[in-house]
């Protein structure tokens, strides 16, 4: 590994290559096989691995424990981390927790609100958010110092990534918060799952004509319906997705036993299609739940095998 | 101004059920200009509890009284001759009246008639809605005069998140995306480029976080 790279997946990127990431999400339980065995399925068609951390607010196995795990089986995590559940305090001594298995990327989130998981009840504290977290475990990476100035022994020396969702509301500062997040020091983004192609094109231009593409590697997030059902409910449910209507129809015009392997081609097409934007360094592959289709999406799409870096 | 809402009868009912004699003490400020618990307020919750005694066959005297203010000693004094006269005493005011009401009458029972719910405005007759969390360290000079602190759901100085869809927010579709306001105001402005300076770490020592605040005025002080 060179000198500048921290981890695989960063050096992947830095020599060029279309890098691929897909994620774990963690049980609702302390079984460590679970997560385990997602890994195993994947392992050999990704370069890391993401760990969510309690996603959707539904509390779960921690994303830190689960990265040891894959870190154990010689799988390279990104540990995911929102701000919704600690202060600077827990953010920073995680921080130091995860450098400490010397896990080498992490991903700054701010977490969905906790009122759509299963403790609305609860408080959120987002003491800081999620570029201030980018900012954070750089300066303690760069400068080797704490928030409160004082010196880091054995600094954290991660890979800081963030995510952007280019189909969110309002789109003209899209690229603006993507530039905000660049200058905050994020090194890679993961974006939300793109199935209107268009307007991710449109983004990612946008992204050139500022030249951000050549700061920050842009992984593309795909996800592949399960169902015309499925597709439906992330057009209408989920915050933030624009799913396109002609999307939605070529998944119910397909009869149901064939919906999943239509889902598949979609998602591979669009990876097709995405490897050909400016921009676009690789791909973020979450197949929820369905961890077991990531390898015949890697290969169809024609990204296996992964480069071996030693 | 402070908002409020009237707590449940039921509630209030638990509270004094064992009262032969109660006051029932409105505030004029804030919690009469949002209907919560101003003199109008006094007399429908006082009439709502004794038809309830009185339909349990108890003779109980309830008496009506709104100051001018429950949280300045001055008008709390008003009630000096008479608040050990009560069996327990309940406040219309917002949670800063009563427990100054409690500080003052030290060995009366003293309880809410409403839930002290945020500082606000309003927007329209029966519509309030939050804008300040008093965090002591005003940020509004940045934000286009629109706080994301009150006003974002997870106070997000650097919004707004992925979850923003059509000027509202994901956690609820009716409630504006503080950040979409921000980004209008500020291209209202001709300030949009602001939008670009990143917020710094805010410094919450100001907040609930540095624990009971004060505010102390020499200059004031007798």
């Amino acid at each position: 590994m060179s000198d500048t790279a921290r981890s695989k997946l960063q050096r992947i990127l830095s020599e060029g290559h279309l890098a691929v990431t897909s994620e774990c999400g963690p049980p609702r339980g302390s079984d460590p096989e679970a997560i385990k065995e997602k890994a195993e399925m994947i392992k050999d068609y990704v370069d890391a691995v993401n760990v969510t951390d309690n996603q959707t607010s539904v509390t779960r196995l921690c994303s830190m424990a689960a990265c040891i795990h894959l870190k154990l089986m010689g799988v390279e995590p990104v540990l995911q981390m929102v701000t919704r559940d600690r202060n600077r305090i827990a953010i920073q001594s995680d921080i130091l927790g995860a450098a400490s298995f010397d896990i080498p990327n992490m991903l700054c989130l701010s977490g969905d609100h906790q009122s759509f998981g299963d403790c609305p009840q609860g408080q959120n504290v987002h003491d800081i958010d999620s570029m201030q977290l980018v900012q954070t475990v750089r300066m303690m990476r760069d400068e080797g110092k704490f928030l409160g100035g004082a010196e880091i022994k054995r600094p954290p020396n991660m890979f800081v990534g963030a995510a952007a969702n280019p189909f969110a509301d309002p789109f003209e500062i899209r690229v603006p918060r993507l530039a905000k997040k660049v200058a905050a020091g994020t090194e890679f983004i993961q974006t939300q799952c793109i199935y209107n192609l268009d307007k991710f094109e449109e983004w990612m231009k946008g992204v050139c004509d500022r030249g951000l593409h050549e700061k920050v590697h842009i992984l593309a997030g795909v996800t592949p319906f399960k169902s015309a059902g499925m597709a439906k409910f992330m057009k209408k449910r989920v915050p933030g997705m624009d799913v396109p209507d002609e999307v939605v129809k070529r998944m119910s015009d397909t009869p149901k036993e064939k919906q999943p392997e239509e889902g598949i081609n979609i998602c591979v097409e669009s990876i097709e299609r995405l490897k050909s934007v400016e921009g676009v360094h690789g791909f973020h592959i979450m197949a929820i739940e369905w961890e077991g289709k990531v390898p015949e999406i890697v290969e169809r799409a024609g990204l296996y095998p992964r480069p071996k870096i030693d | 101004m402070i908002i409020a809402e009237k707590k449940p009868i039921e509630e209030i009912i638990g509270y004094v059920d064992d009262c032969g004699k109660l006051l029932i003490l409105g505030c004029n400020e804030c919690v009469t200009v949002c209907e919560a618990g101003g003199k109008k307020e006094v007399g429908i919750l006082a009439s709502a509890l004794r038809m309830y005694f009185l339909n349990q066959g108890r003779e109980v005297k309830i008496d009506e009284i709104t100051l001018e203010r429950q949280c300045d000693h001055e008008y709390l004094e008003e009630i000096r001759d008479v608040a050990d006269q009560y069996d327990a005493i309940v406040s219309l005011a917002c949670g800063v009246g009563v427990q100054f009401v409690a500080e003052k009458y030290h060995s009366q029972r003293v309880y809410p008639g409403v839930n002290t719910c945020f500082l606000g405005a309003t927007e329209e007759r029966g519509r309030w809605s939050e804008r300040c969390q008093a965090c002591g360290t005003c940020i509004l000079a940045y934000t286009g005069g629109i706080c994301p602190i009150a006003r974002c759901a997870k106070r997000l100085l650097n919004g707004p998140c992925g979850g923003s869809s059509n000027g509202k927010c994901e956690v609820n579709p009716e409630l504006d995306c503080a950040w979409q306001l921000i980004i209008d105001r500020l291209k209202a402005l001709g300030r949009l480029e602001d939008y670009e300076k990143l917020l710094e770490i805010k410094d919450w020592s100001t907040d609930r976080a540095g624990g009971p605040r004060k505010v102390v005025r020499e200059d004031l002080q007798i």
